[in-house]
């Protein structure tokens, strides 16, 4: 079995660029081009350069001593939330604004939730002085005013998305209409694992280099390359992506992936997509979607804002259906715990959508010399505030 | 032979409508056909209302919301035309996009369709090519015509390629753009209208997006067999009563 991307798009039967016509030149264009403009050695060259520079990579893979203590297994957490921006999203956006410049377009475009892929693209467009507007949902907005003020500062158009239900799904759909309404001179820069192909493999290659870093990480403080077990959240997939990446075609290393289950899964307010979602298209790519019978999508709901999507990557619909993954979902109230649990216990503050991968040690019990990689995709700051509420601070 | 192509074949430019189904009341659907066929109009377009429209300007993303909070599905559209035949004989088409399509699974789907009489699909979110790989085989089987989209971006040989696969009409796009209204169009638009008209295709192009009155109407048609109203449609029915839906009509031609 295969992991990766075949040549029509698809992993397994997920994937593909179910996409109006009016997007076709532009998608195209991308397909095209994308993994000839990432060999470029001169391309390689300025994005590792940026990556090291700007980004501040390598994030460290840090040996979690007490939680290992607590949870009877090497922990280490691969920190992605000390990257600039607070999380991993600027890996991908670092690599977009450099493809969207080979590709000659000068406005970029994207849409976000909590608003970490926003800042990430707004940061990158104030870094090479190109214009950019961000599509957020008018709902999300008056939730996440912080980084709403932060991609003012970068320069970039925030515009509300008030269609739909007014969350990140609109948001995509309202980045989607901007990009056939501008088809000539505009880069949409997705934020997630998700779209119609090549976005999935484009952002996961971005993002690898989690996975990459891992390896020689481990090498050097275990003297292997390959954890027991790769552990990550998944809103759309990306920071899962990049930390399984170079893993997936080697089954001694388990894949774990991470849901958020809201109030519960059978709550109805929950995002757990590989449990409630079934086939479907959504945003130009085929995989699992919480929908009606109907075929409507239905609006997803976690405490996290980046979790709370209602598809997942057709990578991770394929590591699902084929067993490679091991999904958990875990629940809001899990989740707020595991993240004030490493904050007293490790003196880092999670983001609450890795809180969610935190959690897992209340559900799944490891060998006492299991190797395991936590990916912390971000950091808590822009959460304080659901902190404060939820705990009271 | 299909009703679309025998509509094709008639000597006049063809005006077709866009409406949603299930709106503006979730009962409208059919005196809405059954008007507009009255009022002498050549080809309905029956939009099957989704939650994420994404190649819709906002006119007809709320006329979608609105019908399926009225309560539309895909089996009450089916269910309101079943008796669609007894009165009307113009061709319909039903527009909508592939995920609720998928989930009635596509035979069923297209099996209905041509049960009731429904003549031809306009998926905007199924790509000609994974049409032509994947489901050609079971449109054909229900005698069921696909409409393709083309756009002023899209390149000479990708038309030809999707002129292939049309055993129907072409919908062509008119500008870069969702759906919307427009008063105008300019030069860009009517050079790619000729530019289309020269390429002599085998499928006669209909125009759509921005067609809202009698200019636009002429000008689409100036090259092309015939254009889609929508967007100034829908805004129409929102404000008016179906009787007077001829009115709207004889503003156009
Ligand atoms: C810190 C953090 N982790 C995870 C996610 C979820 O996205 P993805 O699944 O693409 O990694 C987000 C999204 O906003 C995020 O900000």
């Amino acid at each position: 079995m295969s992991y990766n991307i075949n040549n029509k798009g698809y992993y397994g039967e997920f994937g593909g660029a179910y996409i109006p016509e009016m997007l076709y030149p532009n998608v195209e264009e991308l397909r095209q081009n994308y993994l000839k403009v990432m060999a470029e050695p001169e391309f390689q060259n300025e994005f590792q350069q940026l990556l090291k520079d700007y980004v501040g990579r390598p994030s460290p893979l840090y040996f979690a001593e007490r939680l290992s203590e607590e949870y009877g297994a090497k922990i280490y957490l691969k920190r992605e939330d000390l990257n600039h921006t607070g999380a991993h999203k600027i890996n991908n956006t670092i690599g977009q604004i450099l493809m969207a410049q080979r590709l000659g377009k000068n406005r970029i475009i994207a849409e976000t939730g909590a608003g970490q892929h926003g800042v990430a693209t707004a940061t990158v467009c104030a870094l090479m002085g190109i214009e950019c507007v961000v599509y957020m949902g008018e709902i999300d907005i008056a939730r996440q005013a912080p980084n709403v003020a932060r991609m003012k500062m970068l320069g970039a158009e925030v515009r509300p998305a008030l269609s739909g239900s007014r969350t990140l799904k609109d948001a995509t759909n309202e980045a989607i209409r901007d990009w056939i309404n501008n088809p000539v001179d505009t880069h949409y820069i997705i934020g997630s694992a998700i779209g119609p192909h090549p976005y999935p493999d484009m952002v996961t290659r971005f993002q690898s280099i989690i996975s990459e870093e891992i390896k020689w990480q481990l090498k050097e403080k275990e003297g292997r390359e390959n954890p027991d077990y790769v552990i990550a959240c998944i809103g759309g997939g990306s920071n899962a992506a990049g930390a399984y990446y170079h893993f997936l075609d080697n089954p001694d290393v388990g894949i774990v992936a991470i849901e958020a289950a809201g109030k519960g899964i059978n709550s109805g307010e929950s995002a757990a997509t590989s449990v409630l979602g079934k086939e479907g298209i959504i945003h130009g790519c085929k995989t699992l979607l919480m929908q009606t019978d109907d075929g409507q999508i239905t609006e997803p709901y976690s405490i996290s804002a980046g979790l709370d999507y209602p598809g997942v990557g057709p990578l991770h619909a394929h590591l699902y259906r084929s067993g490679r993954g091991e999904f958990y979902s875990i629940t809001d109230d899990d989740a707020m715990k595991a993240g004030l649990e490493l904050s007293k216990t490790e003196g880092i503050i999670p983001a609450i959508e890795s809180a969610h991968a935190l959690a897992v040690f209340k559900h799944k019990t490891f060998k006492e010399n299991d190797v395991v990689v936590i990916n912390l995709s971000g950091r808590g700051d822009k959460d304080l505030n659901t902190y404060i509420d939820y705990f009271n601070l | 032979m299909n009703r679309i192509n025998q509509k094709l074949e008639e000597d006049k430019k063809l005006l077709s409508i866009y409406f949603t189904a299930g709106y503006p009341q979730l009962e409208d659907t059919v005196p809405i056909i059954e008007k507009l066929q009255e009022s002498g109009v050549d080809l309905l377009e029956i939009g099957l209302p989704f939650s994420d429209p994404l190649a819709d300007g906002p006119t007809i993303q709320k006329s979608s919301t609105q019908a399926l909070k009225n309560g539309m599905t895909t089996e009450k559209l089916f269910e309101q035309l079943k008796n669609i035949r007894k009165t009307v004989h113009i061709p319909l088409i039903i527009m909508g996009y592939f995920n609720p399509i998928l989930q009635y699974g596509v035979e069923n789907f297209c099996k209905k369709c041509s049960e009731i009489g429904v003549d031809g699909l306009i998926i905007p979110d199924l790509p000609a090519d994974v049409f032509h790989d994947e489901y050609k085989a079971i449109f054909e089987k229900y005698g069921l015509i696909n409409v393709f989209l083309i756009t002023p971006q899209t390149s000479e040989e990708r038309v030809r390629f999707i002129d292939k696969v049309s055993n129907g009409f072409i919908y062509m796009v008119s500008s870069a753009s969702v759906t919307g209204a427009k008063n105008t169009f300019g030069d860009i638009q009517t050079d790619y209208f000729k530019r289309i008209a020269h390429m002599n295709l085998n499928a006669p192009q209909i125009v759509g997006f921005g067609i809202s009155n009698k200019e636009t109407f002429n000008s689409a048609t100036q090259h092309a067999k015939g254009a889609i109203i929508g967007s100034a449609f829908i805004k129409f029915i929102k404000e008016h009563p179906i009787e007077d839906i001829d009115v709207f009509v004889k503003t156009i031609r």
